[in-house]
């Protein structure tokens, strides 16, 4: 059976090209990038190069670009790392209720140490509204922390207005954009923004490493101590094969950014409008128009995600859903719950999020699958068609884990 | 994650469907959770099951434990289908996975309603 990957969002495969320059620096250039020998040299060399390039796909200047593990790492360093070198400016944050937990649970750390966060609501397309942002700013705001691109439903944010008002404000302004870097076209000087945290493996770069990009002038304090790396805001020994992948992957991104975008744009436009058309209720979740190029999200009525992406699976389709059972816990995503979705339909999400690698063909299978499925699970509802009206005994009143 | 058992009765499910003369009908879960399991009954004057339906709402677990109930209680009198526990059906499945077992393991439960409504209804 053929396998499909829809599931790019969560991860993508590491590039041919990426991997190669990484395994170059594990085995032949293995040196330590703060050695001063020539096998340190060399690393340094990469690293350096690294940076320009991971600079150069998001409009920034080299020495503004910080090494990290992941989208969790940056985001943290930036948000507590403004958080904790501001607090004589103002202990109020501004962050909306769609943002990844790398970002909430972050924010809802600080609140434990003397910070207040304002959860900013977005409109039933997923978007944070401007003059929400505008009412919350008190004299106390030290940072805005608003996504670029939402991972589950795709919204693009307003970032370049909201990164406006911040900087008239004097607010820094941080932005995750994990699902956007490498997707969607980003520039830091005309976006206005101040910090922000991106990841390597959503653009075809190992796991394990990502960056952060850091405004010449902002203030963050460094969250882990030890050696000076770079520039005593993130120690520890470089992950030079890391640094090199996630250099090249970048390179890459900036080559194919307007052929890949308008690539994806058009199967993901196939996808939603063929959904539509095909099979009765259905709801698109996000932005019609302001989504990532990749992403399709929709809620089929009536029936649970976890059972779908498991039709699907069995049918070589990997994609993901916001339902509880997918999420790890007992609710449905709280993004599609802060855009108004009941539970029901929160439950009944999928997402598709599609790669470089996908295919006109493989879309076409996806498309020609899925109604039978739909019909399927439908058919086994309790919930689709006359049904019987019963008294409905519920021994899990508040759906909590025994 | 899940069990070959499972997946065929997932994949495969016994017993899916409505009856329109059932004998007595039970439900169980809400939408918000993202499980309901109906389960509907017949049932002879030996208080014997003759006949078993499912319609369910849910995630795999869901699914196969409806599936799974319908099996082991077709055929069986009414005391030992009361009998038949959560857990047994879980077991009878070859387990699921921890965090499965009580937010997706009510299909006894729902058993055990429809057969309360068939006695409720044949007290009347």
């Amino acid at each position: 059976m053929k396998r499909i990957y829809f599931d790019h969002s969560a991860t993508t495969p590491v590039d041919k090209e990426v991997a190669a320059a990484a395994l170059e620096y594990m085995t032949e250039k293995f040196g330590n990038a703060s050695s001063i020998h020539g096998f340190g040299r060399e690393a340094r060399k990469a690293v350096d190069e690294a940076r320009e390039k991971v600079a150069a796909l998001i409009g920034a200047t080299a020495n503004e670009i910080f090494f990290t593990s992941g989208g969790t790492e940056g985001d943290n360093l930036a948000i507590k790392g403004v958080a904790f070198a501001n607090r004589k400016k103002g202990n109020h944050i501004i962050t909306s209720a769609i943002e990844h937990h790398a970002v909430l649970h972050t924010c809802e750390y600080l609140e434990k140490h003397g910070f207040t966060v304002t959860y900013l609501p977005v409109d039933e397309y997923g978007m944070v509204r401007i003059e929400d942002v505008k009412n919350a700013i008190t004299d106390k705001t030290i940072l805005i922390t608003i996504m670029m691109a939402n991972n589950e439903v795709g919204t693009i944010q307003p970032v370049k207005e909201i990164g406006r008002l911040a900087r008239e404000k004097g607010i820094y302004f941080h932005t995750d954009a994990v699902q956007a870097v490498g997707n969607y076209p980003i520039d830091v000087q005309e976006m206005n923004i101040d910090l922000l945290a991106m990841s390597g493996h959503k653009f075809h770069a190992p796991k394990g490493i990502g960056a952060l990009y850091i405004r010449r002038g902002v203030r963050v304090e460094a969250l882990q101590h030890g050696g000076g790396h770079e520039r005593n805001l993130r120690a520890g020994t470089e992950n030079v094969p890391g640094i090199v992948g996630l250099g090249k992957a970048a390179e890459i991104a900036k080559q194919e950014m307007a052929k890949k975008v308008t690539y994806l744009g058009k199967l993901r436009d196939r996808i939603i409008s063929e959904v539509m058309a095909k099979i009765p209720h259905v709801k698109l979740n996000g932005h019609p128009v302001e989504r990532l190029p990749g992403n399709a999200n929709f809620s089929f009525l009536f029936i649970e995600g976890e059972s779908l992406l498991l039709n699907l699976d069995l049918k070589g389709i990997a994609a993901s859903s916001g339902s509880a059972c997918t999420s790890g816990s007992l609710d449905p995503s709280h993004v599609l719950l802060a855009m108004g979705l009941t539970h029901e339909v929160a439950h009944g999400s999928l997402r598709i999020t599609l790669g470089r690698g996908n295919t006109a063909e493989e879309v076409d299978y996806f498309l020609e699958v899925l109604p039978e499925i739909i019909d399927r699970l439908r058919a086994m509802s309790p919930l689709f068609g006359e049904s019987a009206n019963t008294v409905v005994n519920n021994p899990c009143s508040e759906c909590h884990m025994h | 994650m899940y069990t070959e058992k499972v997946m065929d009765h997932f994949t495969n499910p016994r017993n899916v469907g409505e009856l329109k003369d059932a004998s007595g009908i039970g439900e169980v879960g809400n939408a918000k959770c993202g499980d309901i399991m109906r389960i509907y009954l017949k049932v002879d004057d030996n208080d014997v099951i003759t006949d078993v339906k499912f319609k369910t709402f849910g995630c795999g677990a869901a699914i196969a434990t409806s599936s799974m109930v319908t099996e082991m209680v077709k055929g069986k009198k009414l005391a030992e289908a009361l009998e038949i526990s959560n857990q047994a059906v879980a077991e009878a499945l070859g387990g699921l996975p921890p965090a499965k077992m009580h937010c997706s393991n009510l299909a006894a439960d729902a058993l055990h309603h429809a057969i309360k409504d068939y006695i409720d209804k044949k007290g009347k």
